[in-house]
């Protein structure tokens, strides 16, 4: 673990930050989260770091406990399609036959409509509550999963440890997380990265289109709703969490992007 | 010539086929779902008379099946259905909106499209250059923003601050041409940003790809300048996968228009589904949700088709 090049060194000092953040947001956050503590937008002050929102909330305190929120919702969605995507992938990789074309076909058919469209179209008729959006955005999300995991596993399953597992007689079990997982995990965790950034998009994107976190619950996309009429006046109040996402999303791809030339480079690839 | 129209034909056949399904993914994913429609739309107060009128209305007594193919029919025959919400046919509403987002679209594939390819090219001339890096970086962090962040930040420094363009995107039948341009300016942009990143990513690599075969070596070696060598070796053998990575982001500028029409309060079909999906409009939902994939399919299959063209090992297979 020596040679960290620094970009990742600064991607995950980052994040370790928002996570921390995330983890202690109510010690951190110098006010509730939906306490009326000022007038509507004010600016900047001693009292109110980053100001106040729409209706006179403090804006550091909405964005500390909306990152705890956001992230939480991401992290949730990403464990469920990672779980999902890439046990099925292995499964189906390992298989063969019916299961994996029967697994793959319906995968390509759920990829074949855009991810927010169908989210929109589920969501229309399910309640929008925390759980269904996690569970929403985590099984549509484990369609990319499943396809990595898929083609990364069907390349070690033609290895010759994993055929002289078979031989021994090991189960489908073993051979899935003993002999083809350890083996696919790297290029797994680096997507893992990258699917998390996605799902920290998504749901700002959903909760912008207030179809995902409900208020006075606060999320990132939600503040940016709330207090996207400040805009036309000059107020840029809704540009913080742009700020937000972006440098966690920059954080996150930049270590995601050291482990993945890592393993290249691990494989004897050219990079 | 045969084996290629075989080719086409499957490809064609094939996305019909996913498009059938898709109707049944949207169907289905609307009524087997535990949320109950008519509960949604009337509240949780409602009156089991009301909620079980509305379901007659509805016919949502009806079998799935029946219900099914009553609206499959309708759609067959260019019949969406009519709104709950406000009781206008969703086919006369749409007719209008569909033209504004496709106009969109295109004065945003206009822009984005040479820019990518134009900037992809630059990025393979002056590889690991700071080009290169320039356009890595703008990439990195334009992929990290979402697409409505993006738009707010443009709306807040180009229109508010320097007054360049109109802040709201409101456009109508009686505006002539240039009006509604200089009204789509900033969507064109926020777009345009949005999709440029992703496509010049993969120009880069489809042409760094190229660059690596032996024939470009000889190029070099015979001495042909950088750009040459791109121009006239590497471009011709990277059109197919550029072609695919054009359509694949204008498959997804379609999506992206969704939320963008949001931001700029455009009257085109994504502000139409949003809209709907929170007041639960089931029936829109269904018909903008099936256009939208329809969109998305019909791009993803003229993708492939291209490619299949474009490619002389698939013309002539041994």
């Amino acid at each position: 673990m020596k040679n960290i090049p620094v970009s990742a060194l600064i991607g995950l000092f980052f994040t370790g930050l928002y996570f921390l953040a995330a983890v202690f947001a109510p010690l951190l956050a110098p006010y509730g989260m939906a306490e009326i503590v000022g007038d509507v937008w004010e600016p900047a002050s001693d009292q109110f770091l980053l100001g106040t929102d729409n209706i006179g909330r403090d804006l550091l305190s909405r964005m500390i406990y909306g990152g705890r929120t956001t992230i939480f919702i991401a992290t949730a969605a990403t464990i469920i399609s990672f779980v999902t995507g890439s046990v099925l992938g292995l499964l189906a990789a390992v298989s063969g036959g019916w299961v994996d074309q029967v697994l793959s076909r319906f995968v390509d058919l759920i990829m074949s409509i855009p991810t927010l469209i169908f989210a929109l179209v589920v969501l229309s008729v399910m309640p929008v509550t925390v759980p269904v959006l996690i569970l929403v955005m985590g099984l549509l999300d484990s369609t990319r999963v499943y396809r990595l995991a898929r083609a990364v596993a069907v390349d070690i399953e033609v290895m010759d440890y994993v055929e002289a597992a078979r031989l021994r007689g090991e189960k489908m079990g073993w051979i899935i997380f003993r002999e083809i997982l350890p083996n696919a995990l790297s290029p797994l965790v680096a997507e893992l990265g990258l699917r998390f950034i996605f799902a920290v998009l998504f749901v700002s994107t959903l909760s912008f289109l207030g179809l995902g976190v409900q208020p006075p619950e606060a999320d990132w996309g939600g503040i940016v709703k709330e207090n996207k009429e400040g805009i036309v006046y000059g107020i840029p109040a809704a540009l913080i969490p742009a700020v937000a996402i972006a440098t966690l999303a920059i954080s996150v791809n930049l270590v995601a992007d050291w482990v993945l030339n890592r393993t290249t480079s691990l494989k004897g690839g050219r990079g | 010539m045969g084996q290629v129209a075989t080719l086409l034909a499957q490809r064609i056949a094939l996305s019909l086929l996913l498009l059938f399904l898709v109707s049944i993914l949207i169907f289905v994913g609307t009524i087997i779902l535990p949320g109950d429609v008519a509960q949604s739309i009337l509240g949780q107060s409602a009156t089991p008379e009301a909620l079980a009128n509305l379901r007659a209305e509805l016919g949502l007594n009806d079998p799935p099946l029946t219900r099914y193919f009553a609206w499959l029919g309708g759609i067959l025959q260019g019949d969406l259905g009519t709104a709950l919400t406000s009781g206008q046919d969703i086919a006369t509403s749409i007719g209008t909106r569909l033209g504004n987002t496709l106009f969109l679209a295109f004065w945003a594939a206009v822009v984005a499209v040479p820019l990518a390819i134009f900037l992809g090219l630059l990025a393979v001339r002056y590889r690991d250059r700071w080009p290169d890096k320039l356009i890595s970086a703008v990439t990195l962090a334009s992929i990290s923003i979402p697409e409505f962040l993006i738009g707010y930040l443009l709306m807040y420094f180009i229109s508010v601050r320097l007054g360049w363009f109109p802040s709201v995107a409101m456009t109508n039948d009686s505006m002539g041409f240039w009006d509604k341009l200089n009204a789509i300016a900033l969507p064109v942009m926020v777009l345009t940003l949005v999709v440029l990143a992703h496509m010049m990513r993969m120009t880069r690599a489809a042409i760094l790809n190229v660059m690596q075969s032996a024939y470009i070596e000889t190029a070099e070696l015979k001495g042909l300048s950088g750009l040459d060598v791109i121009r006239k070796h590497a471009f011709p053998n990277a059109i197919a996968p550029i072609v695919n990575v054009v359509m694949l982001n204008l498959a997804y500028l379609v999506v992206g228009v969704v939320v963008i029409e949001v931001v700029f309060v455009y009257p085109g079909m994504g502000q139409y589904l949003v809209d709907h999906v929170s007041k639960r409009d089931v029936p829109v939902v269904q018909a903008c949700g099936l256009i939208f994939a329809a969109v998305y399919i019909g791009l993803n299959m003229v993708a492939d088709i291209v490619s299949i063209l474009s490619n002389p090992r698939l013309r002539h297979p041994k």
